[in-house]
């Protein structure tokens, strides 16, 4: 409104006026449209060009004041693609102002014309050189402000010289030190600080406060990447940060800040402490920590002024200090101090501050030390979450309810979350479901509030309920046998309800069609009623539901012979077995005639109940082969000349099958192999061609991977026809994989290749020859072939090289594709070391992102001798008596790639009474600690 | 912090800053997604939100919205105070400052900017610092303009 007081155009115009530039922003404000303001530019930069071209050569001030027209047209959001050799011209002006704006056009509209760059690159050699402080600050201004590559070659060996040097102006040192880390951020490889470190790192004592809070920012760029070279800052730090916080608020002067002393450095100050462990020095940890109980003291006076700027810059350094506490990790007193500061401020009457003490608490959450004070806010925690007007402050309070979940509060949580779900914002449903799912998942103590919590959540939320988490509660149901006649009941009870989500329908039909029967006893949900319970859902589903129906009621035909003559009936109406869905129509055609010519027996083989999950084996057609010998099972069997030829590889070439696109089906094998499907395994169309792609044992690529993280022999695959042994061995960053093909079978395979591919990325991660030990594109029945494969490892990597075998075997193709057991740990060395050093590094790989973790359920049994023979596997140094609890494992190694060497730490505590584990790994590259602990995570 | 924008509440754009090299296109996405969202937020509602994997930190003075894009580590509440001196400088440049001023002079608003942050970091944060740093450049014009006269 202010605004709109003013006359169209100010009055006063500072320093020098463009009379002309006044008067073109003013038309284009006057302009009534869109279209009137275009025409208005396209009228100027004719102008502008005409001028530009023109045989009178320009004065200085018109040049100016043209480039500043430009800049503004620029700005409005309009293309400009010429003026920028007269802004250059501007640079060598001698006037300030013309100078300027030729600094600012440059520094806006960057151009990477080559010859252009030479001459700004030119413009701001001279005005480096020229000693006048005024023109040095605006050429470094520009450098800070455009970044390039080509900037950072030119001028980043100069700017750190300007930087220390004894006779460099104040103001120009501030914007030394800042360009120079900008030119670091672009170019790392470019800034050399060398020589120049330490006295860089004593601008932290330059009595400039200007200067030290320019060069601070730089300094903790620096420290992050290079935090050994830079360590002797935090003694300097610490006593900086000491001295202001125990001066009186006027003794700084103008860097006092609405009565706070110097804000902005003692945040960065406590920031760049962030980049380091405790100090060791226990002089300088005393004052350290004394500073930080000082900040958490200044928090309980009263404040010095009621502006909002005070509280602000105060409360800024305390969160700063609260972030640096539990950085550390390590005061207990300082961490629940700290705990209780955010919990006061959990109930401010400021927006602001009880949405930033949601989101530290969730930082404290997961100390050992803060997790139980944490605890303790939870009904105002919940009441943020019910009453926040705020969506963003409402998601911060369910992060933190996430956070600070554990066995002990899990039901009242995992309710509140759901009863929110029934009014939170749709921006963050999807996040709150599957937070949701994760806490019942892990903290289920009986699952039949687990099973409860998910069908409540597909009631409530359905559509957001994704495929992992409705996939994962029928894994569940099928891994427990005490949960299951529950689970059938539950689902039978909430499909009565007349609308119901599709998903719900999904888990129902799952459900019913293993465990039905457990429930079929009570005549109010006999086993016709269930069918037409499901029935009448059947025509309200999409295409991938009604497919999963129709694998439900074939199911049903097995568990009830009695409703097998209304399903036939069923399956037999034109609405399916003509469908105009291919894959509807082929299971109805499938499963019809499935129930009509199989033996009870064999359809109770086929339909049997799912197996376990985690156990890949196929138990249908394994068994089949036994009986009847191999190569007797063909689709011809149960099918009749529907395919041709005896198929016995689920991956072998299929005509016109589906088993290249993804089906809707994919859903049910995607089951079975455990979502998420890797792209690799062969996706088949139907439930029955997915059975028959279990007749030779074909585990899932990843399965191997699994198999092979802690040994380098054994038999990678095995079917009917083909057995592949392997043994591997390792040093340094090579590895050499000898693999061996057997035929067990008396016929020779022909025109036998394999093809080893690193996809993607992984192309420039690994790097492998292999070769031949036998030219022969033939393997005689019963003989094996060796193939040695060399690997070099180039640097960390997380995917695995692909084997693709293709071969005849009795005019049929077989074609199978595994992952290669090569993983980032098989290029580990073995670190021995004592336990002060091993908490050292410990302490040193602290970055967060350097730090992996995961907690999960134990597979196997918890047997400290198979722990350690594992971890022994895996390729680090175990480590005796290093740990305070014997009952933990910590481990060491270096893993050795061609481009670095990567020192990792691990360490794994088993909690016997709850059959869980908690695995930490830290290294010094992030994407290794977290392949590592995704890599260990599924061996115990 | 990666950048700084200035609109107005009917959405103009008044004034742009970035610190992370970003193509044009991309600059204007940005833009047109943050001023919408901003914009759409109520008054009393939290200056904070989380975009991207950034943290937005905004603030509303009279016609202006100023907003900042910080990165994860960044400390929220000191950006607003960030806001608030660049506020306080123009204001006492200008001579209580409204919309109008950085519209008709956009080059000095910028020119005061680079003073007070350079590549997204605080330079100098004390006002009077950074004030004497832009009159000198003001004189500096004025004597050489009374000299060329």
């Amino acid at each position: 409104e202010e605004a709109e007081k003013r006359a169209n155009m100010p009055a006063v115009s500072k320093g020098d006026g463009m009379r002309g530039l006044a008067v073109f922003i003013s038309d284009i404000r006057n302009c009534k449209s869109k279209e009137a303001e275009i025409k208005r530019i396209n009228k100027e930069l004719a102008n502008i060009r005409s001028k530009f071209k023109g045989d009178k050569a320009l004065d200085g001030y018109s040049k100016k004041k043209y480039v500043c027209k430009l800049l503004f047209i620029f700005l409005l959001g309009h293309d400009i693609d010429f003026g920028h050799m007269e802004a250059v011209n501007l640079l060598s002006s001698n006037k300030y102002t013309e100078k300027q704006i030729g600094y600012l056009f440059i520094s806006v509209l960057v151009n990477s014309n080559s010859e252009l760059i030479r001459l700004i690159n030119n413009a701001i050699k001279n005005d480096l050189s020229s000693r006048n402080p005024t023109f040095m600050c605006l050429a470094l201004h520009c450098i800070a402000n455009v970044g390039s590559r080509e900037m950072a070659e030119a001028f980043a060996g100069e700017i750190p010289r300007i930087l220390v040097a004894g006779d460099t102006m104040d103001s120009v040192k501030q914007s030394a030190a800042l360009c120079l880390l900008r030119l670091y951020k672009t170019s790392p490889d470019l800034v050399l600080m060398g020589e120049w470190t330490s006295r860089v790192v004593h601008l932290l004592n330059d009595q400039h406060m200007g200067v030290v809070t320019a060069a601070i920012s730089l300094i903790t760029c620096l420290s992050q990447k290079n935090p050994d070279e830079f360590k002797t800052c935090v003694s300097l730090a610490v006593s900086r940060l000491s001295r202001i916080v125990s001066s009186a608020s006027t003794d700084l002067q103008d860097y006092t800040y609405y009565f706070v002393p110097a804000p902005w450095l003692s945040c960065k100050l406590l920031r760049l402490l962030q980049c380091y462990p405790p100090p060791e020095d226990g002089a300088v940890k005393g004052r350290l920590v004394e500073c930080l109980e000082t900040i958490l003291n200044k928090a309980q006076e009263p404040p010095k002024s009621k502006k909002v700027q005070h509280s602000n810059a105060k409360n800024a350094i305390l969160f700063e200090a609260i972030s640096l506490i539990i950085h550390y990790d390590s005061e207990p007193n300082l961490l629940v101090r700290a705990c209780n500061q955010l919990g006061q401020f959990l109930q401010h009457r400021e927006t602001n501050l009880r949405y930033l003490a949601l989101e530290s608490m969730c930082t404290l959450a997961s100390s050992e030390f803060s997790h139980e004070a944490v605890k303790t806010h939870i009904e105002t925690v919940i009441n943020a979450l019910k009453t926040e007007r705020d969506v963003s402050v409402r998601q911060r309070a369910a992060d933190l309810l996430y956070a600070m979940c554990d066995r002990s509060n899990a039901k009242q949580i995992v309710a509140e979350m759901l009863s929110y779900l029934e009014t939170a914002d749709y921006s963050i449903r999807e996040e709150m479901v599957l937070k949701v799912a994760i806490l019942a998942e892990k903290y289920a103590v009986d699952y039949s509030w687990y099973v409860d919590t998910i069908l409540n959540l597909i009631r409530i939320a359905g559509d957001y309920v994704s495929e992992e988490v409705w996939y994962r509660v029928i894994q569940i149901v099928i891994n427990r046998d005490d949960v299951q006649g529950y689970a059938a009941k539950t689902v039978f009870e909430a499909l009565q309800a007349p609308a119901c989500h599709e998903n719900m329908v999904k888990v129902g039909g799952y459900i019913l069609g293993e465990f039905g029967n457990l429930i079929a006893g009570d005549p109010r949900s006999s086993p016709l009623v269930q069918f037409n319970l499901l029935h009448s859902k059947f025509h309200l589903c999409s295409v991938p539901t009604r497919a999963l129906l129709l694998s439900a009621y074939i199911k049903f035909i097995n568990l009830f012979p009695e409703t097998k003559s209304t399903i036939q009936e069923v399956l037999r109406s034109d609405s399916q077995i003509r469908n105009s869905d291919v894959e509807l129509q082929q299971r109805a055609v499938e499963y019809l005639k499935l129930s009509s010519i199989a033996s009870t027996d064999v359809l109770a083989t086929v339909l049997e109940e799912m197996p376990p999950f985690p156990e890949r084996e196929s138990s249908i057609l394994a068994k089949l082969k036994k009986k009847k010998g191999p190569g007797a099972v063909s689709v011809n069997e149960l099918e009749e000349g529907k395919r041709e030829g005896g198929e016995l590889n689920g991956g072998g070439e299929r005509g016109g099958d589906s088993s290249s696109t993804p089906s809707p089906s994919a859903d049910l094998l995607g089951l079975r192999a455990g979502p998420p499907v890797t792209a690799a395994a062969p996706s088949a169309g139907s439930l029955l061609v997915d059975v028959f792609s279990e007749a030779v044992k074909q585990p899932s690529p990843t399965a191997f991977l699994r198999l092979f993280v802690c040994k380098n022999n054994g038999v990678l695959f095995e079917n009917q026809l083909l057995q592949i042994g392997i043994k591997s061995e390792y040093r340094q960053n090579l590895g050499r994989m000898y693999l061996f093909y057997g035929n067990k079978t008396s016929v020779q395979f022909v025109t036998f290749t394999t093809t080893v591919t690193c996809p993607g990325e992984l192309q420039s991660h690994i790097l492998h020859i292999h070769t031949w030990n036998s030219l022969e594109p033939l393997i005689e029945g019963g003989a094996q072939v060796q193939q040695v494969i060399n690997i070099e490892c180039l640097t960390d990597f997380s995917d695995a090289p692909l084997l693709n075998i293709k071969f005849r075997y009795g005019g049929a193709l077989q074609n199978l594709t595994l992952k290669l057991p090569v993983t980032i740990n098989k290029f580990f060395q073995p670190t021995e070391m004592a336990s002060h050093d091993f908490f050292q590094r410990w302490k040193q790989l602290s970055l967060p992102q350097q730090e992996a973790q995961k907690i999960f359920k134990a597979n196997h049994a918890m047997d400290t001798e198979v722990l350690k023979a594992k971890l022994l596997g895996l390729g680090m140094a175990l480590l005796e008596n290093v740990d305070p609890n014997p009952e933990n494992f910590v481990c060491a190694g270096v893993i050795q790639t061609k481009a670095q060497q990567v020192g990792s730490l691990l360490r794994l505590e088993p909690n016997a009474q709850a059959q869980m584990y908690r695995l930490t790994v830290r290294s010094s590259k992030d994407t290794v600690s977290k392949r590592l602990c995704e890599l260990l995570a599924e061996q115990f | 912090m990666q950048f700084m924008l200035l609109f107005s509440r009917q959405g103009k754009l008044r004034l742009q800053k970035w610190y992370v090299p970003l193509s044009d296109k991309e600059k204007k996405k940005i833009t047109r997604e943050l001023v919408q969202t901003v914009l759409a937020r109520k008054p009393k509602m939290c200056s904070f939100l989380e975009w991207r994997d950034l943290k937005i930190v905004y603030k509303r003075y009279a016609s202006l919205y100023f907003c900042c894009a910080i990165e994860d580590q960044d400390n929220e509440l000191i950006t607003l105070e960030i806001i608030h001196r660049y506020v306080e400088l123009l204001d006492k440049y200008f001579g209580s400052v409204c919309e109008l001023d950085i519209i008709f002079n956009f080059e000095k608003a910028y020119f005061i900017l680079d003073e007070f942050l350079l590549g997204g970091e605080a330079q100098e944060t004390s006002k009077k610092n950074v004030l004497k740093a832009i009159e000198q450049a003001d004189l500096l014009q004025e004597v050489r303009a009374l000299a060329t006269a």
